[in-house]
């Protein structure tokens, strides 16, 4: 098992004191090396899901697992440290640091793994997602389509366990969708890296053979 | 890619708003820098000179006068002292080297001062370590009509070995009115630059400064000095002088001058305005102060101890009231640097909220923003640094023209080290509060945005 939920629960305090249910996760699971999308209204919580699994947001309750590591028992330096090297991101859209050129984008990710060198391993990663001639170019001098393969790289840059993607291809046109879905997808199965992507097309969400809804297994308004 | 790299690519990512705050900062730090080595070079100035001998002994009179006057030539000449007492002095055994030195007169030519001494003037170092030298084919003063003049005053006069010139009385205002002597002096050396104010001095030698009309003083007049004296001792008067027989003589020089100057003068009428003293050793001096002073003829003065007097009261203070100015104005610049990173935190929510999803730990952006702020805090430090010594390099050649001290800008002085990790300290303050939002950055409603 690749990932592990288990009885994972999250909700946010309005304002007014009021408590706003987001999460309520049973059992959720991924194999190694499993390619599934997430679908489910907007609001529902597949972005907290993500920030939740990923360690960005701690989770109220419950447990969750990565490659066998309980990230919710982690000290929070630990789990930066442990999402550097076993998670990849790619979110919607501004993925990437306008300080840096592509190259350094890609460095930027491994350097928070430890990694401070990686210059030719970021340089083939580049390569791999067609962006080999534009090594040294600033976000702002790349298309919103390359920008996501530049995230794309990044995010495989420290050899994930698993990839996360939000909306990865949400912003870009309906050719740019498919070389990134691709991109993607075959990148996770040459690594055998498992993927969670979420989606709102359901062009994208019909390429995969296991979809979820998330309204299928977060019952926020369930039991207290 | 380490955190100092990361934080330096952003400082470059805002080049402009980077650049202005890192120099409002270097321009305090040169303001600084210019202040410090313009106090040192007004210190070495004025004490360098005053190290080269123990004591000044003079009139009675104030004792910084007479140090301002004897060593750098500054305000009008003081009250002379008998000859007759120079030598008894110059017995005193716990004296080493005792020089006269009589003052009074300027060269026509620019003004300098003329200053009768002996040939062992030039022996004696004038700084510790640091003895006179003559440029090539120059001498000392041998022959009373001799003069060396010091490298400034070559410069100015274009004078030369063989020059001539003629001693003008008192300081001659450009009214026209001042007394020119008949006597003639001949430049037989030219001293190498000493950076101090000897380079603006000529040096005769003191039996020719006896020669010239007028500088002895008036047989009565003298009499009547030295019996009062003796009074005060309570000693015997000395015996009245002699008539003096008018057996002027006439004297060739090597150059075929006509000195129509009268005999040698007896030493009763012989006075010298100072006489600077290098004791046997530094235990003695205070002893022969003491013992100088007591006596009604002279004060013995230090003039080391007068310049820091002098230092301590006016220039230290001046220079405190500049530094704790300059020292605010680059404050003023850290909370610039402090208004131009925080203002870009707001900006930066998403990219720092990128760095933590990426693994970037809470510590890691903080000390990310830290390091823009010791980063432009120190490069404007060290550009500061530079630009000060740059404009001292700069100035080296016209100051040195102007008035002969030597700056070396590479002389640093210790409060620049200093300078750095107090900018550090500064620039860790400054940066605290920008790198607290770094840290406190709720990551997931910052990449929500
Ligand atoms: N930090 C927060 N504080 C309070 N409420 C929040 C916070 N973050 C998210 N929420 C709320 O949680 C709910 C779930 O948000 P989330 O972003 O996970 O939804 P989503 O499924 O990703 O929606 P979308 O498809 O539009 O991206 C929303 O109602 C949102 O307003
Ligand atoms: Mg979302």
């Amino acid at each position: 098992m690749s990932l592990i939920l288990k009885q994972v629960r999250k909700s946010y305090t309005e304002p007014d004191g009021t408590k706003l249910p987001i999460l309520n996760v049973e059992h959720f699971a991924l194999d190694k090396g499993e390619q599934v999308v997430l679908v489910g209204e907007s609001g529902g919580g597949k972005t907290t899901l993500l920030n939740v699994i990923s360690g960005i947001t701690q989770a109220d309750s419950g447990t969750v697992q990565v490659d066998g590591h309980d990230l919710t028992g982690m000290f929070e330096a630990k789990r930066d440290r442990f999402r550097a090297e076993r998670i990849g991101f790619v979110f919607q859209t501004f993925n990437l640091l306008d300080a840096f050129t592509a190259l350094e984008n890609v460095m930027l990710g491994m350097s928070f793994a430890g990694n401070n060198g990686g210059k030719a391993v970021a340089r083939e990663l580049l390569q791999r997602v067609g962006l080999g001639h534009r090594l040294n170019h600033r976000p702002s001098a790349l298309s919103v389509g390359e920008q996501q393969r530049v995230a794309v790289a990044r995010s495989l840059a420290n050899k994930p366990s698993l990839l996360l993607a939000d909306e990865p291809t949400a912003n870009v046109d309906v050719k740019n969708q498919e070389l990134i879905l691709k991109l993607i997808r075959d990148a996770c199965s040459e690594r055998n890296v498992s993927l969670l992507m979420v989606t709102h097309s359901q062009e994208v969400a019909g390429q995969f053979e296991r979809v979820e809804q998330l309204g299928d297994f977060n019952k926020p308004g369930e039991s207290k | 890619m380490n955190l100092v790299t990361i934080a330096w690519k952003s400082i470059r990512q805002r080049a402009l708003a980077s650049s202005l705050t890192a120099l409002s900062v270097a321009l305090g730090v040169t303001l600084m820098v210019t202040v410090l080595v313009m106090h040192s070079v007004i210190f070495k100035t004025f004490n360098q000179p005053a190290t080269g001998y123990d004591l000044i002994v003079g009139a009675k009179g104030s004792p910084l006068q007479l140090v301002l006057n004897t060593i750098f030539h500054l305000g009008k000449p003081v009250e002379n002292i008998p000859y007759l007492y120079y030598k008894e002095l110059k017995e005193n055994p716990r004296i080493e080297a005792a020089i006269p030195l009589a003052l009074g007169d300027t060269t026509q030519q620019g003004g300098f001062r003329i200053m009768g001494t002996i040939p062992e003037f030039f022996g004696v170092e004038y700084m510790p370590d640091k003895k006179f030298g003559v440029y090539k084919g120059g001498r000392y003063l041998s022959k009373p009509f001799d003069a060396v003049i010091g490298a400034s005053v070559a410069k100015a006069n274009n004078w030369g070995i063989g020059s001539t010139f003629k001693p003008v009385h008192g300081v001659d205002d450009g009214s026209g009115e001042a007394h020119v002597h008949d006597e003639e002096f001949t430049v037989v050396g030219v001293l190498g630059r000493t950076g101090t104010p000897n380079d603006k001095g000529v040096f005769v030698h003191l039996d020719g400064f006896y020669m010239i009309e007028g500088h002895e003083k008036p047989a009565d007049e003298a009499y009547a000095k030295a019996v009062a004296t003796a009074k005060l001792l309570g000693k015997e008067p000395p015996p009245p002088p002699k008539p003096q027989a008018d057996d002027a003589h006439d004297d060739d020089d090597e150059h075929g001058h006509h000195h129509h100057h009268h005999g040698p003068i007896p030493d009763e009428q012989k006075e010298v305005t100072a006489v600077l003293i290098r004791t046997k050793s530094p235990i003695v001096t205070p002893q022969l102060q003491g013992f100088i002073n007591d006596q009604p003829q002279a004060q013995a003065v230090s003039p080391i101890q007068q310049i820091s007097l002098l230092f301590s009261t006016f220039i230290d203070n001046v220079q405190l009231m500049l530094l704790v100015l300059i020292t605010m104005i680059i404050l003023v610049s850290g909370v610039g640097i402090f208004v131009s990173i925080y203002n870009s935190m707001s900006d930066r929510k998403r990219e720092i909220a990128i760095m933590r999803a990426l693994g970037a730990r809470r510590g890691s952006v903080f000390s990310i923003i830290l390091a823009e702020s010791i980063l432009l805090c120190v490069g404007g430090g060290i550009l500061g640094v530079l630009l000060g010594h740059g404009l001292v390099f700069a100035a080296a050649p016209y100051v040195e023209a102007k008035s002969g001290i030597v700056m070396n800008p590479w002389a640093f002085e210790w409060i620049e080290l200093v300078l750095i990790p107090a900018l550090i300290v500064l620039a860790s303050l400054v940066g605290m509060v920008p790198g607290m939002t770094a840290y406190r950055t709720d990551v997931a409603k910052a990449l929500a945005n």
